[in-house]
């Protein structure tokens, strides 16, 4: 069974772990470095960018998953697809991993008001149409760097990424309960044997 | 281009509600009276700010009608800082939440700590876009905001007062009234959805999950890492701080360290080392010296 660590400072780290556990994965929660230990991947939850990066830095936790994140597999969603970003605009206190060549905007379809849900457009890969993900105030890709390949868009916009393992969403399959991202990365990290669709 | 101008389904609408509130998890919502003390919050680690106008401690010492806050004085704040900024209107006070739903607040309180304005009926929050927060003393009392559309529930405590006392009763008493809808035979759950006063489909929803269908978080008397931690091991998701830190010595430090309690609640080692050195905590209230007619905890149904 693998073994796949949920970044446990703040956020919707259960609904990852839910949903992963259902997958047969066995989940550790992380909030100490030595607990990184034994993982062979982590979920960067959503929450708030700004409160997970001064955790980060007030647990002593940034430098271990900043090296970590660089040979493991790494999947983050809305506040997690920041942390993973090299760069933020107007960051004001947010400090990113920089594990993706990627400019990103916090809020950058504004306010909880303008909230939604909506289906994805996968690229690549078998392609096709996800169920409806939730985007709560979702941050948006402005720039993808070379190397990194985009792998779902809304209404044209980029808002699924990766490069290699590392796999940044900007919306929560986790709210909506589509398990669809978190299998398909888990399997292309050779840590879930794929499974007829 | 966002899609809120298009209509959303009311399935669509409560996940997105109750997602925020998941959003907000293992994170301390704090009362803020100014655009400066929301930065101090936000650089505290804070998940939200609360913007009201008077810290409930402050609401008690002076007394007089308590109201929604001015929409300036919250939107400086949403100018401020990039966390979700929350507001508070009077319980059944319809029209002051569609004021702030119209400012693009990101959640209302509809709050005892304001003087209600209707004694018999709160806020349909179905019919609104912005989520909705309601305090609680029980668990019939939380079922029954969550049947009116609720995306987060947290206890009532008794605010302005530091003292926990209230807001651990409160918190007891809806985890052991969750406890009982679990236990009970399925063809008594009417009777007591009866007993409890809670529409029938949420008591039936309880008793097969197991759990409150939004986030529980805990509110009221919050002072130092310890209650924070009390709070959260009692079962709490989340804490709200009022008067705990503004009306301390030094709140920045105290914010910080109210921040990391909630992350390593269950870690006494960590929260000794977070405990040290925090200055003094503000001054608290013993409730029994309260009268009746201070305590706000007893304000809706």
């Amino acid at each position: 069974m693998p073994r796949v660590g949920v970044l446990a400072l703040q956020g919707d780290f259960d609904l990852h772990a839910e949903l992963l556990e259902g997958l047969g994965v066995d989940v550790v929660k992380v909030r100490r470095g030595e607990e990184l230990a034994d993982c062979e991947a982590v979920v960067l939850p959503g929450g708030e960018s700004t409160t997970l990066s001064k955790l980060l830095d007030r647990s002593g936790l940034r430098e271990a998953l900043a090296d970590f994140v660089q040979n493991h597999p790494v999947l983050g969603t809305c506040a997690g697809c920041i942390l993973l970003a090299r760069r933020i605009e107007d960051a004001a206190g947010v400090l990113p991993l920089d594990r993706l060549d990627l400019t990103v905007r916090r809020n950058g379809f504004g306010r909880q008001i303008d909230s939604f849900e909506a289906p994805i457009l996968r690229e690549g890969g078998s392609g096709g149409v996800t169920p409806a993900s939730a985007f709560i105030r979702a941050p948006r890709i402005l720039r993808v760097g070379d190397g990194v390949e985009v792998v779902g868009r809304w209404q044209g916009e980029v808002v699924a990424v990766r490069e290699g393992s590392a796999l940044a969403l900007t919306f929560h399959p986790e709210v909506s309960g589509d398990r669809s991202w978190h299998e398909g990365w888990l399997v292309d990290a050779g840590l879930l044997a794929a499974r007829e669709l | 281009m966002s899609p809120s101008n298009r209509s959303r389904t009311a399935d669509e609408r409560l996940r997105l509600k109750v997602g925020l509130a998941e959003m907000l998890k293992g994170g301390v919502i704090m009362d803020v009276t100014n655009a400066e003390q929301a930065k101090i919050a936000e650089d505290a680690g804070a998940v939200a700010v609360m913007a009201l106008e008077r810290i409930p401690a402050d609401i008690r010492a002076e007394g007089g009608l308590a109201r929604m806050s001015s929409p300036k004085m919250i939107r400086e704040i949403q100018q401020t800082v990039s966390v979700p900024v929350m507001a508070k209107c009077r319980i059944g006070h319809f029209a002051e939440a569609q004021i702030l739903e119209a400012l693009g607040v990101d959640f209302v309180d509809e709050s005892e700590v304001l003087t209600p304005a209707d004694e018999k009926h709160h806020v349909d929050k179905f019919a609104f876009e912005v989520p909705f927060v309601c305090g609680c003393r029980n668990v019939g009392e939380a079922l029954r905001r969550i049947g009116e559309g609720a995306a987060m529930i947290r206890t009532k405590g008794e605010a302005g007062t530091g003292n926990i006392v209230e807001a651990v009763r409160h918190m007891r008493t809806v985890q052991e009234g969750l406890r009982r809808l679990q236990m009970l035979r399925t063809d008594e759950l009417m009777a007591e959805a009866k007993e409890i006063g809670a529409p029938y489909h949420v008591v039936l929803q309880v008793h097969e999950e197991g759990r409150l269908p939004v986030p529980n978080f805990a509110a009221g008397g919050i002072a130092t890492p310890a209650d924070a931690s009390l709070m959260m091991q009692l079962g709490a998701e989340t804490v709200f701080v009022g008067s705990g830190i503004f009306k301390s010595e030094d709140p920045a430090k105290r914010a910080k360290a109210i921040v990391e309690s909630v992350t390593y609640y269950d870690d006494p080692k960590k929260l000794l080392e977070i405990s040290m050195d925090l200055g003094e905590a503000m001054e608290g209230l013993d409730i029994d010296k309260l009268s009746e007619k201070e305590l706000m905890a007893g304000r809706g149904w």
